[in-house]
Protein backbone atom coordinates (compact mmCIF):
# COMPACT_ATOMS: atom_id res chain seq x y z
CA UNK A 1 0.00 0.00 0.00
CA UNK A 2 2.68 2.39 0.44
CA UNK A 3 4.18 1.57 -3.14
CA UNK A 4 0.86 2.88 -4.11
CA UNK A 5 1.03 5.56 -1.95
CA UNK A 6 3.90 6.92 -3.31
CA UNK A 7 3.54 6.26 -7.07
CA UNK A 8 -0.64 7.10 -7.58
CA UNK A 9 1.17 10.68 -7.49
CA UNK A 10 0.78 13.95 -5.94
CA UNK A 11 -2.64 13.95 -4.29
CA UNK A 12 -4.41 17.72 -5.12
CA UNK A 13 -6.75 18.23 -1.95
CA UNK A 14 -9.41 20.52 -2.63
CA UNK A 15 -11.51 19.81 -5.97
CA UNK A 16 -12.61 21.91 -8.37
CA UNK A 17 -15.76 21.07 -10.60
CA UNK A 18 -16.95 24.41 -11.47
CA UNK A 19 -15.13 24.70 -14.78
CA UNK A 20 -16.48 22.07 -16.34
CA UNK A 21 -19.35 22.55 -18.65
CA UNK A 22 -21.00 19.24 -17.29
CA UNK A 23 -23.90 20.11 -14.92
CA UNK A 24 -23.02 19.71 -11.51
CA UNK A 25 -25.80 17.16 -10.74
CA UNK A 26 -26.23 13.84 -12.40
CA UNK A 27 -30.09 14.96 -12.73
CA UNK A 28 -29.56 17.59 -14.87
CA UNK A 29 -27.78 15.19 -17.06
CA UNK A 30 -31.38 13.76 -18.81
CA UNK A 31 -30.50 10.56 -17.86
CA UNK A 32 -33.45 10.16 -15.58
CA UNK A 33 -37.39 11.07 -16.19
CA UNK A 34 -37.45 11.07 -12.25
CA UNK A 35 -33.73 10.13 -10.71
CA UNK A 36 -35.58 9.17 -7.20
CA UNK A 37 -37.43 6.34 -8.80
CA UNK A 38 -34.54 5.31 -11.30
CA UNK A 39 -36.57 5.90 -14.12
CA UNK A 40 -34.52 6.53 -17.17
CA UNK A 41 -36.05 9.57 -19.87
CA UNK A 42 -37.19 8.52 -22.55
CA UNK A 43 -35.66 8.00 -25.48
CA UNK A 44 -32.35 7.13 -23.72
CA UNK A 45 -31.07 3.29 -25.42
CA UNK A 46 -29.79 0.96 -22.85
CA UNK A 47 -26.95 -1.15 -23.94
CA UNK A 48 -24.57 -3.96 -22.74
CA UNK A 49 -21.04 -4.71 -25.12
CA UNK A 50 -20.57 -8.14 -25.20
CA UNK A 51 -17.52 -7.64 -23.90
CA UNK A 52 -17.52 -5.52 -20.70
CA UNK A 53 -14.37 -3.99 -19.28
CA UNK A 54 -13.29 -5.75 -16.19
CA UNK A 55 -13.63 -3.14 -13.36
CA UNK A 56 -13.40 -5.24 -10.04
CA UNK A 57 -16.69 -6.76 -10.41
CA UNK A 58 -18.55 -3.64 -10.06
CA UNK A 59 -22.26 -4.42 -11.61
CA UNK A 60 -22.90 -1.41 -14.93
CA UNK A 61 -25.64 -0.26 -16.55
CA UNK A 62 -25.13 1.76 -19.83
CA UNK A 63 -27.06 3.94 -21.89
CA UNK A 64 -26.73 6.34 -25.29
CA UNK A 65 -29.05 9.37 -26.14
CA UNK A 66 -28.74 10.79 -29.40
CA UNK A 67 -30.67 14.23 -29.92
CA UNK A 68 -33.55 13.39 -31.57
CA UNK A 69 -33.72 12.94 -35.47
CA UNK A 70 -30.04 12.39 -35.82
CA UNK A 71 -28.23 9.40 -36.60
CA UNK A 72 -24.87 7.20 -36.27
CA UNK A 73 -22.75 7.76 -39.22
CA UNK A 74 -21.84 3.89 -39.84
CA UNK A 75 -19.96 4.20 -43.17
CA UNK A 76 -17.08 3.09 -41.36
CA UNK A 77 -17.75 0.44 -39.93
CA UNK A 78 -14.26 0.06 -37.37
CA UNK A 79 -15.28 3.72 -36.40
CA UNK A 80 -18.92 5.26 -35.89
CA UNK A 81 -19.09 8.81 -35.59
CA UNK A 82 -21.71 10.08 -33.28
CA UNK A 83 -23.36 13.17 -33.70
CA UNK A 84 -22.86 16.41 -32.14
CA UNK A 85 -25.51 16.41 -28.57
CA UNK A 86 -24.82 12.75 -28.04
CA UNK A 87 -24.48 11.68 -24.76
CA UNK A 88 -23.51 7.91 -23.04
CA UNK A 89 -23.41 6.82 -19.13
CA UNK A 90 -22.12 4.51 -17.97
CA UNK A 91 -23.16 3.81 -13.83
CA UNK A 92 -20.51 1.66 -11.03
CA UNK A 93 -22.39 -0.40 -8.58
CA UNK A 94 -20.96 -2.47 -6.07
CA UNK A 95 -23.31 -4.80 -3.44
CA UNK A 96 -26.55 -2.59 -4.76
CA UNK A 97 -24.94 0.57 -4.08
CA UNK A 98 -24.32 3.06 -6.82
CA UNK A 99 -20.69 4.43 -6.65
CA UNK A 100 -20.61 7.17 -9.59
CA UNK A 101 -22.24 7.35 -12.91
CA UNK A 102 -19.68 8.72 -15.67
CA UNK A 103 -20.77 10.52 -18.70
CA UNK A 104 -19.45 11.03 -22.16
CA UNK A 105 -21.26 13.94 -23.96
CA UNK A 106 -20.00 15.33 -27.69
CA UNK A 107 -20.94 18.80 -26.81
CA UNK A 108 -19.96 20.45 -30.13
CA UNK A 109 -18.19 19.27 -32.88
CA UNK A 110 -14.93 20.09 -31.80
CA UNK A 111 -15.18 18.42 -27.79
CA UNK A 112 -16.44 15.41 -26.12
CA UNK A 113 -16.86 16.10 -22.09
CA UNK A 114 -15.59 13.58 -20.13
CA UNK A 115 -17.36 14.05 -16.62
CA UNK A 116 -18.59 11.37 -13.29
CA UNK A 117 -21.07 12.09 -10.89
CA UNK A 118 -20.50 10.33 -7.63
CA UNK A 119 -23.15 9.06 -5.54
CA UNK A 120 -24.15 9.73 -2.05
CA UNK A 121 -24.63 7.58 0.62
CA UNK A 122 -28.90 8.04 0.24
CA UNK A 123 -29.11 7.25 -3.36
CA UNK A 124 -30.76 10.32 -4.06
CA UNK A 125 -28.26 12.75 -6.33
CA UNK A 126 -24.60 11.98 -7.18
CA UNK A 127 -22.72 15.04 -7.56
CA UNK A 128 -19.80 16.50 -10.79
CA UNK A 129 -16.46 14.61 -9.33
CA UNK A 130 -13.66 17.21 -9.13
CA UNK A 131 -11.41 16.92 -12.28
CA UNK A 132 -8.44 15.86 -10.57
CA UNK A 133 -10.86 12.22 -9.58
CA UNK A 134 -11.18 11.28 -5.77
CA UNK A 135 -8.55 8.70 -4.25
CA UNK A 136 -9.45 5.71 -2.93
CA UNK A 137 -13.07 6.98 -2.68
CA UNK A 138 -14.69 3.64 -1.30
CA UNK A 139 -13.43 0.06 -0.15
CA UNK A 140 -14.92 -2.71 -2.54
CA UNK A 141 -15.96 -5.62 0.06
CA UNK A 142 -14.17 -3.72 2.93
CA UNK A 143 -10.84 -4.44 1.51
CA UNK A 144 -9.60 -2.99 -2.33
CA UNK A 145 -9.57 0.69 -2.81
CA UNK A 146 -11.95 1.90 -5.50
CA UNK A 147 -11.07 5.18 -6.75
CA UNK A 148 -12.96 7.76 -9.07
CA UNK A 149 -10.34 8.31 -11.74
CA UNK A 150 -9.45 11.94 -13.04
CA UNK A 151 -9.70 13.38 -16.37
CA UNK A 152 -6.35 13.02 -17.51
CA UNK A 153 -7.38 9.11 -16.57
CA UNK A 154 -10.77 9.42 -18.77
CA UNK A 155 -8.67 10.69 -21.53
CA UNK A 156 -5.88 7.90 -21.32
CA UNK A 157 -8.13 5.44 -22.42
CA UNK A 158 -10.84 7.34 -24.32
CA UNK A 159 -8.06 9.22 -26.51
CA UNK A 160 -6.36 6.37 -27.35
CA UNK A 161 -8.60 4.00 -28.85
CA UNK A 162 -9.24 5.48 -32.41
CA UNK A 163 -13.25 7.08 -30.89
CA UNK A 164 -13.92 8.07 -27.78
CA UNK A 165 -16.84 5.72 -27.66
CA UNK A 166 -15.50 2.60 -26.91
CA UNK A 167 -18.15 0.00 -25.79
CA UNK A 168 -20.82 1.23 -28.56
CA UNK A 169 -19.78 -0.26 -31.88
CA UNK A 170 -20.28 -2.54 -34.68
CA UNK A 171 -18.68 -5.80 -33.16
CA UNK A 172 -19.73 -4.88 -29.26
CA UNK A 173 -23.30 -4.47 -30.20
CA UNK A 174 -23.19 -7.60 -32.47
CA UNK A 175 -26.23 -9.92 -32.44
CA UNK A 176 -23.38 -12.81 -32.64
CA UNK A 177 -22.69 -12.21 -29.21
CA UNK A 178 -19.89 -14.80 -27.42
CA UNK A 179 -21.36 -17.24 -25.00
CA UNK A 180 -17.81 -17.44 -23.09
CA UNK A 181 -17.34 -13.30 -22.76
CA UNK A 182 -15.73 -13.02 -19.46
CA UNK A 183 -18.68 -11.17 -17.11
CA UNK A 184 -21.37 -11.04 -19.98
CA UNK A 185 -24.76 -10.18 -18.96
CA UNK A 186 -27.67 -11.50 -20.95
CA UNK A 187 -28.94 -9.07 -22.97
CA UNK A 188 -32.97 -8.36 -21.91
CA UNK A 189 -35.62 -7.06 -24.50
CA UNK A 190 -34.49 -3.41 -24.15
CA UNK A 191 -30.92 -3.67 -24.76
CA UNK A 192 -29.34 -2.04 -28.30
CA UNK A 193 -28.39 -4.45 -30.70
CA UNK A 194 -26.94 -4.04 -34.14
CA UNK A 195 -29.96 -5.17 -35.97
CA UNK A 196 -32.47 -3.03 -33.01
CA UNK A 197 -30.68 -0.08 -33.92
CA UNK A 198 -30.99 -1.01 -37.56
CA UNK A 199 -34.85 -0.83 -36.83
CA UNK A 200 -34.96 2.48 -34.70
CA UNK A 201 -33.35 3.93 -37.97
CA UNK A 202 -30.17 5.23 -36.33
CA UNK A 203 -27.19 3.78 -38.27
CA UNK A 204 -26.91 5.51 -41.49
CA UNK A 205 -26.29 4.32 -43.90
CA UNK A 206 -27.22 0.81 -43.23
CA UNK A 207 -24.73 -1.04 -42.54
CA UNK A 208 -26.77 -4.22 -44.45
CA UNK A 209 -23.71 -6.59 -44.75
CA UNK A 210 -23.08 -6.27 -40.70
CA UNK A 211 -26.97 -7.00 -40.18
CA UNK A 212 -26.45 -10.09 -43.02
CA UNK A 213 -23.32 -10.88 -40.95
CA UNK A 214 -23.66 -10.46 -37.70
CA UNK A 215 -19.74 -9.24 -36.82
CA UNK A 216 -17.97 -11.48 -35.03
CA UNK A 217 -13.99 -12.63 -34.08
CA UNK A 218 -12.96 -15.32 -36.14
CA UNK A 219 -10.94 -17.23 -33.86
CA UNK A 220 -9.85 -21.11 -34.19
CA UNK A 221 -11.46 -22.27 -31.03
CA UNK A 222 -14.82 -20.65 -29.09
CA UNK A 223 -12.08 -20.13 -25.91
CA UNK A 224 -10.13 -18.26 -28.62
CA UNK A 225 -12.28 -16.18 -29.33
CA UNK A 226 -13.76 -15.19 -25.99
CA UNK A 227 -9.86 -14.45 -25.50
CA UNK A 228 -9.52 -11.87 -28.24
CA UNK A 229 -12.84 -10.24 -27.46
CA UNK A 230 -11.27 -10.19 -23.83
CA UNK A 231 -8.19 -8.09 -24.78
CA UNK A 232 -9.79 -6.00 -27.27
CA UNK A 233 -12.14 -4.57 -24.97
CA UNK A 234 -9.98 -4.03 -21.77
CA UNK A 235 -6.71 -3.90 -23.99
CA UNK A 236 -7.13 -2.63 -27.03
CA UNK A 237 -8.13 1.38 -26.52
CA UNK A 238 -4.25 1.63 -25.50
CA UNK A 239 -2.68 -1.15 -27.90
CA UNK A 240 -3.74 -0.24 -31.64
CA UNK A 241 -2.33 0.50 -34.74
CA UNK A 242 -3.84 3.98 -34.68
CA UNK A 243 -3.32 5.90 -31.20
CA UNK A 244 -0.13 6.88 -29.23
CA UNK A 245 0.91 3.95 -28.30
CA UNK A 246 1.17 2.61 -31.76
CA UNK A 247 5.01 2.00 -32.09
CA UNK A 248 4.61 -0.72 -28.81
CA UNK A 249 3.67 -3.02 -31.95
CA UNK A 250 1.31 -4.62 -29.86
CA UNK A 251 -2.28 -4.77 -31.17
CA UNK A 252 -4.67 -6.05 -29.25
CA UNK A 253 -7.46 -3.57 -30.68
CA UNK A 254 -9.89 -6.07 -32.87
CA UNK A 255 -10.68 -4.88 -36.23
CA UNK A 256 -14.30 -6.01 -37.39
CA UNK A 257 -13.08 -6.18 -41.05
CA UNK A 258 -10.54 -8.49 -40.56
CA UNK A 259 -10.77 -12.17 -41.28
CA UNK A 260 -9.36 -15.10 -40.27
CA UNK A 261 -7.50 -15.68 -36.74
CA UNK A 262 -3.84 -15.62 -38.64
CA UNK A 263 -5.07 -11.81 -39.16
CA UNK A 264 -6.44 -10.81 -36.07
CA UNK A 265 -3.96 -8.15 -34.73
CA UNK A 266 -4.45 -9.60 -31.21
CA UNK A 267 -3.10 -13.25 -32.33
CA UNK A 268 -0.18 -11.92 -34.76
CA UNK A 269 1.37 -9.11 -32.91
CA UNK A 270 1.39 -11.41 -28.87
CA UNK A 271 1.79 -15.22 -29.79
CA UNK A 272 4.90 -16.07 -29.90
CA UNK A 273 6.41 -12.41 -29.68
CA UNK A 274 9.42 -10.82 -27.79
CA UNK A 275 8.21 -7.18 -26.42
CA UNK A 276 10.43 -5.01 -24.76
CA UNK A 277 8.77 -6.42 -21.03
CA UNK A 278 10.59 -9.34 -20.18
CA UNK A 279 8.53 -12.20 -17.85
CA UNK A 280 10.45 -11.61 -14.28
CA UNK A 281 12.48 -14.21 -13.57
CA UNK A 282 13.03 -15.19 -17.15
CA UNK A 283 15.41 -14.08 -19.81
CA UNK A 284 14.65 -11.89 -23.11
CA UNK A 285 15.15 -14.91 -24.90
CA UNK A 286 12.26 -17.03 -23.06
CA UNK A 287 9.88 -14.35 -22.52
CA UNK A 288 7.11 -13.47 -24.76
CA UNK A 289 4.00 -11.35 -24.85
CA UNK A 290 2.05 -14.85 -25.16
CA UNK A 291 4.25 -17.58 -24.90
CA UNK A 292 2.34 -20.76 -26.64
CA UNK A 293 1.72 -23.55 -23.91
CA UNK A 294 3.95 -21.78 -21.51
CA UNK A 295 1.33 -19.06 -19.21
CA UNK A 296 3.84 -18.57 -16.82
CA UNK A 297 6.55 -17.39 -19.38
CA UNK A 298 3.64 -15.32 -21.05
CA UNK A 299 4.37 -11.43 -20.49
CA UNK A 300 0.60 -10.64 -20.61
CA UNK A 301 -0.14 -13.39 -17.91
CA UNK A 302 2.08 -11.83 -15.54
CA UNK A 303 1.33 -8.51 -16.08
CA UNK A 304 -2.66 -9.00 -15.71
CA UNK A 305 -2.00 -10.83 -12.39
CA UNK A 306 -0.48 -8.03 -10.89
CA UNK A 307 -1.37 -5.07 -9.12
CA UNK A 308 2.09 -3.41 -8.66
CA UNK A 309 2.39 -0.27 -10.34
CA UNK A 310 5.39 -1.38 -11.85
CA UNK A 311 3.92 -4.02 -14.01
CA UNK A 312 0.03 -4.27 -13.92
CA UNK A 313 -2.31 -4.03 -16.54
CA UNK A 314 -3.89 -2.36 -17.17
CA UNK A 315 -2.27 0.45 -15.52
CA UNK A 316 -5.12 2.47 -14.16
CA UNK A 317 -9.03 1.49 -13.45
CA UNK A 318 -8.49 -1.13 -12.02
CA UNK A 319 -7.55 -2.47 -8.02
CA UNK A 320 -8.55 -6.13 -8.37
CA UNK A 321 -6.98 -9.02 -10.20
CA UNK A 322 -9.32 -10.39 -13.08
CA UNK A 323 -9.44 -13.90 -12.41
CA UNK A 324 -11.83 -15.27 -14.31
CA UNK A 325 -10.59 -13.63 -17.44
CA UNK A 326 -6.89 -14.59 -16.62
CA UNK A 327 -8.23 -18.30 -15.76
CA UNK A 328 -9.51 -18.44 -19.50
CA UNK A 329 -6.33 -16.90 -20.80
CA UNK A 330 -4.12 -19.43 -18.92
CA UNK A 331 -5.82 -22.49 -20.27
CA UNK A 332 -5.84 -20.85 -24.15
CA UNK A 333 -2.68 -20.60 -23.87
CA UNK A 334 -1.44 -24.30 -22.34
CA UNK A 335 -3.96 -26.01 -24.27
CA UNK A 336 -5.43 -24.09 -27.45
CA UNK A 337 -1.54 -22.93 -28.15
CA UNK A 338 -0.08 -26.23 -26.24
CA UNK A 339 1.70 -27.05 -29.36
CA UNK A 340 3.58 -24.22 -29.94
CA UNK A 341 5.78 -24.98 -26.80
CA UNK A 342 8.19 -27.27 -28.76
CA UNK A 343 8.77 -24.55 -31.03
CA UNK A 344 9.63 -22.18 -28.24
CA UNK A 345 11.61 -25.08 -26.44
CA UNK A 346 13.71 -25.70 -29.45
CA UNK A 347 14.65 -21.34 -30.06
CA UNK A 348 15.00 -21.21 -26.60
CA UNK A 349 17.69 -23.57 -27.18
CA UNK A 350 19.18 -22.26 -29.99
CA UNK A 351 17.77 -24.25 -32.94
CA UNK B 1 59.06 21.76 -5.20
CA UNK B 2 57.42 25.49 -6.27
CA UNK B 3 56.10 23.78 -9.80
CA UNK B 4 54.01 21.24 -7.43
CA UNK B 5 53.04 24.03 -4.83
CA UNK B 6 51.77 26.16 -8.46
CA UNK B 7 50.05 22.53 -9.66
CA UNK B 8 48.37 22.31 -5.94
CA UNK B 9 46.98 25.67 -6.21
CA UNK B 10 45.63 25.32 -9.73
CA UNK B 11 43.88 22.44 -8.52
CA UNK B 12 42.10 23.93 -5.76
CA UNK B 13 41.45 27.25 -8.06
CA UNK B 14 39.84 24.74 -10.22
CA UNK B 15 37.93 22.88 -7.96
CA UNK B 16 36.61 26.18 -6.19
CA UNK B 17 35.62 27.67 -9.15
CA UNK B 18 33.94 24.59 -10.36
CA UNK B 19 32.05 24.60 -7.05
CA UNK B 20 29.96 27.80 -7.55
CA UNK B 21 27.19 27.60 -9.78
CA UNK B 22 27.61 28.75 -13.43
CA UNK B 23 24.68 31.18 -14.23
CA UNK B 24 23.02 30.77 -17.46
CA UNK B 25 22.38 33.61 -20.05
CA UNK B 26 19.35 35.75 -19.48
CA UNK B 27 16.49 34.48 -20.88
CA UNK B 28 16.63 37.44 -23.63
CA UNK B 29 19.66 36.01 -24.87
CA UNK B 30 17.94 31.96 -24.81
CA UNK B 31 17.31 32.54 -28.84
CA UNK B 32 15.80 29.01 -29.57
CA UNK B 33 13.83 26.17 -27.61
CA UNK B 34 17.00 24.08 -27.61
CA UNK B 35 19.35 26.86 -26.11
CA UNK B 36 16.37 26.98 -23.10
CA UNK B 37 15.99 23.17 -23.00
CA UNK B 38 19.85 23.19 -22.23
CA UNK B 39 19.37 25.90 -19.60
CA UNK B 40 16.31 24.08 -18.20
CA UNK B 41 18.15 20.67 -17.73
CA UNK B 42 20.98 21.59 -16.52
CA UNK B 43 18.74 24.19 -13.94
CA UNK B 44 16.62 21.30 -13.00
CA UNK B 45 19.29 18.85 -12.28
CA UNK B 46 18.14 16.07 -14.71
CA UNK B 47 21.88 14.88 -15.15
CA UNK B 48 21.78 14.51 -11.17
CA UNK B 49 20.25 11.08 -12.08
CA UNK B 50 19.86 10.29 -15.72
CA UNK B 51 23.56 10.63 -16.25
CA UNK B 52 25.47 7.91 -14.30
CA UNK B 53 27.94 9.02 -11.37
CA UNK B 54 31.59 8.47 -10.85
CA UNK B 55 34.68 9.25 -8.73
CA UNK B 56 36.16 11.43 -10.67
CA UNK B 57 39.56 13.55 -9.91
CA UNK B 58 37.72 15.96 -7.92
CA UNK B 59 35.33 13.66 -5.86
CA UNK B 60 32.31 11.81 -7.07
CA UNK B 61 31.02 13.69 -10.59
CA UNK B 62 28.50 13.10 -13.55
CA UNK B 63 30.38 10.89 -16.14
CA UNK B 64 29.55 13.41 -19.26
CA UNK B 65 30.72 11.15 -21.34
CA UNK B 66 27.84 9.34 -20.86
CA UNK B 67 25.36 12.47 -20.34
CA UNK B 68 21.14 11.73 -20.01
CA UNK B 69 22.20 7.84 -21.23
CA UNK B 70 20.04 6.28 -17.97
CA UNK B 71 21.58 3.89 -15.69
CA UNK B 72 24.22 2.14 -17.50
CA UNK B 73 23.31 -1.28 -19.07
CA UNK B 74 26.10 -3.06 -18.16
CA UNK B 75 26.05 -2.25 -14.66
CA UNK B 76 23.52 -5.32 -13.25
CA UNK B 77 22.26 -4.17 -9.78
CA UNK B 78 22.43 -7.33 -7.03
CA UNK B 79 18.96 -7.41 -4.72
CA UNK B 80 18.96 -4.56 -2.85
CA UNK B 81 19.65 -4.56 1.01
CA UNK B 82 17.01 -5.37 3.57
CA UNK B 83 16.65 -2.17 5.48
CA UNK B 84 15.43 -2.63 9.42
CA UNK B 85 12.34 -1.07 10.49
CA UNK B 86 12.73 2.43 11.09
CA UNK B 87 12.21 5.72 9.36
CA UNK B 88 14.81 5.32 6.55
CA UNK B 89 12.97 3.35 3.72
CA UNK B 90 15.06 3.93 0.55
CA UNK B 91 18.32 3.72 -0.87
CA UNK B 92 20.28 4.87 -4.15
CA UNK B 93 22.93 2.86 -6.14
CA UNK B 94 26.65 4.58 -6.15
CA UNK B 95 25.87 5.49 -9.75
CA UNK B 96 22.88 7.46 -8.82
CA UNK B 97 20.87 6.30 -11.28
CA UNK B 98 19.08 3.33 -9.62
CA UNK B 99 16.66 3.14 -6.41
CA UNK B 100 15.07 1.08 -4.13
CA UNK B 101 12.55 1.46 -1.76
CA UNK B 102 8.90 0.13 -1.16
CA UNK B 103 7.98 0.35 -4.96
CA UNK B 104 10.72 -2.33 -6.11
CA UNK B 105 13.72 -0.69 -7.69
CA UNK B 106 13.32 1.62 -10.61
CA UNK B 107 16.68 3.23 -12.84
CA UNK B 108 16.64 6.41 -14.43
CA UNK B 109 15.51 6.59 -17.97
CA UNK B 110 17.85 7.13 -21.16
CA UNK B 111 16.67 10.27 -22.45
CA UNK B 112 18.89 10.61 -25.43
CA UNK B 113 16.71 10.33 -28.56
CA UNK B 114 17.47 6.62 -29.13
CA UNK B 115 14.75 5.04 -31.54
CA UNK B 116 15.11 1.64 -29.07
CA UNK B 117 16.48 2.10 -26.54
CA UNK B 118 15.92 6.21 -25.59
CA UNK B 119 13.25 9.04 -26.02
CA UNK B 120 13.50 8.46 -30.03
CA UNK B 121 10.21 7.40 -30.95
CA UNK B 122 8.07 9.56 -28.39
CA UNK B 123 6.56 12.49 -29.59
CA UNK B 124 6.41 16.10 -27.81
CA UNK B 125 2.58 15.13 -27.06
CA UNK B 126 3.72 12.12 -25.24
CA UNK B 127 6.59 13.85 -23.50
CA UNK B 128 4.83 16.96 -21.97
CA UNK B 129 1.78 14.10 -20.93
CA UNK B 130 4.30 11.87 -19.37
CA UNK B 131 5.15 14.88 -17.31
CA UNK B 132 1.71 16.39 -16.38
CA UNK B 133 -0.29 13.02 -15.86
CA UNK B 134 3.15 10.93 -14.20
CA UNK B 135 2.15 7.85 -16.61
CA UNK B 136 4.51 6.58 -19.03
CA UNK B 137 3.81 8.05 -22.59
CA UNK B 138 1.02 9.90 -20.91
CA UNK B 139 -1.32 7.02 -20.90
CA UNK B 140 0.91 3.67 -19.28
CA UNK B 141 1.95 2.89 -15.98
CA UNK B 142 2.87 5.20 -13.28
CA UNK B 143 6.34 7.09 -13.19
CA UNK B 144 8.10 5.59 -10.39
CA UNK B 145 9.88 7.70 -7.72
CA UNK B 146 11.92 9.46 -7.10
CA UNK B 147 11.12 10.71 -10.68
CA UNK B 148 10.02 14.56 -9.52
CA UNK B 149 7.47 14.28 -12.54
CA UNK B 150 5.32 16.64 -11.14
CA UNK B 151 7.41 19.24 -10.17
CA UNK B 152 8.54 19.43 -14.04
CA UNK B 153 5.01 18.85 -15.01
CA UNK B 154 4.67 22.12 -13.36
CA UNK B 155 6.64 23.70 -16.33
CA UNK B 156 4.62 25.94 -18.52
CA UNK B 157 3.85 24.61 -21.95
CA UNK B 158 6.72 26.52 -23.28
CA UNK B 159 9.08 25.17 -21.34
CA UNK B 160 8.40 21.48 -21.57
CA UNK B 161 8.54 21.78 -25.20
CA UNK B 162 12.10 23.44 -24.54
CA UNK B 163 13.15 20.40 -22.71
CA UNK B 164 11.79 18.05 -25.43
CA UNK B 165 13.06 19.81 -28.37
CA UNK B 166 16.75 19.83 -26.40
CA UNK B 167 16.57 15.93 -25.81
CA UNK B 168 15.78 15.42 -29.08
CA UNK B 169 18.58 17.64 -30.46
CA UNK B 170 20.51 15.38 -28.32
CA UNK B 171 23.40 12.54 -29.98
CA UNK B 172 21.06 9.36 -29.67
CA UNK B 173 22.99 6.59 -27.43
CA UNK B 174 22.38 3.32 -26.85
CA UNK B 175 21.66 2.09 -23.75
CA UNK B 176 18.85 -0.03 -22.08
CA UNK B 177 18.47 0.59 -19.05
CA UNK B 178 16.79 -1.96 -16.79
CA UNK B 179 13.06 -2.68 -16.87
CA UNK B 180 11.74 -2.01 -12.90
CA UNK B 181 12.09 -4.62 -10.10
CA UNK B 182 9.20 -5.50 -8.48
CA UNK B 183 9.16 -5.23 -4.57
CA UNK B 184 9.73 -8.29 -2.46
CA UNK B 185 6.31 -7.68 -0.27
CA UNK B 186 3.27 -9.70 -1.04
CA UNK B 187 0.33 -7.80 -3.22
Amino acid sequence: MIALAIVVGAARAGGDSSSSPAPQRLSETGLYAELSSGRIAPGVLPFEPQYPLWTDGAAKSRWIELPAGTTIDASNVNRWVFPVGTKLWKEFAFDGRRIETRLLWRASSEEWVFATYVWDEAQTEAYLAPAEGIRNHYQIRGTDPYSIPSEPDCRACHESGGTPVLGFNALQLSDDRDPLAPHAKPLDGSSMTLTRLDRLGLLAPRPQDLIDNAPRIYARSPRERAVLGYLSANCGSCHNETGPLASLGLYLQHVPTSLGWERAPGYSTAVNVAGDYVTPGLSPVESRRVAPGIPEASAIVYRMSSRRPASQMPPLGTAVVDEEALDLIRSWIAEDLGEGRRTLRAAANGH
Amino acid sequence: MKQQLMVMTVIVAVVATAALGQPGKPHSEQKTPVERGAYLVKAMGCNDCHTPWMMGEHGPEPDMTRALTGHPEGLVMPPPPELPEGPWIWMGGATNTAFAGPWGVSFAANLTPDPATGTGKWTEKQFVDTLRTGRHLGIGRPILPPMPWSMIGSLNDEDLKAIYAYLQSLAPVKNKVPQPVEPKAKN
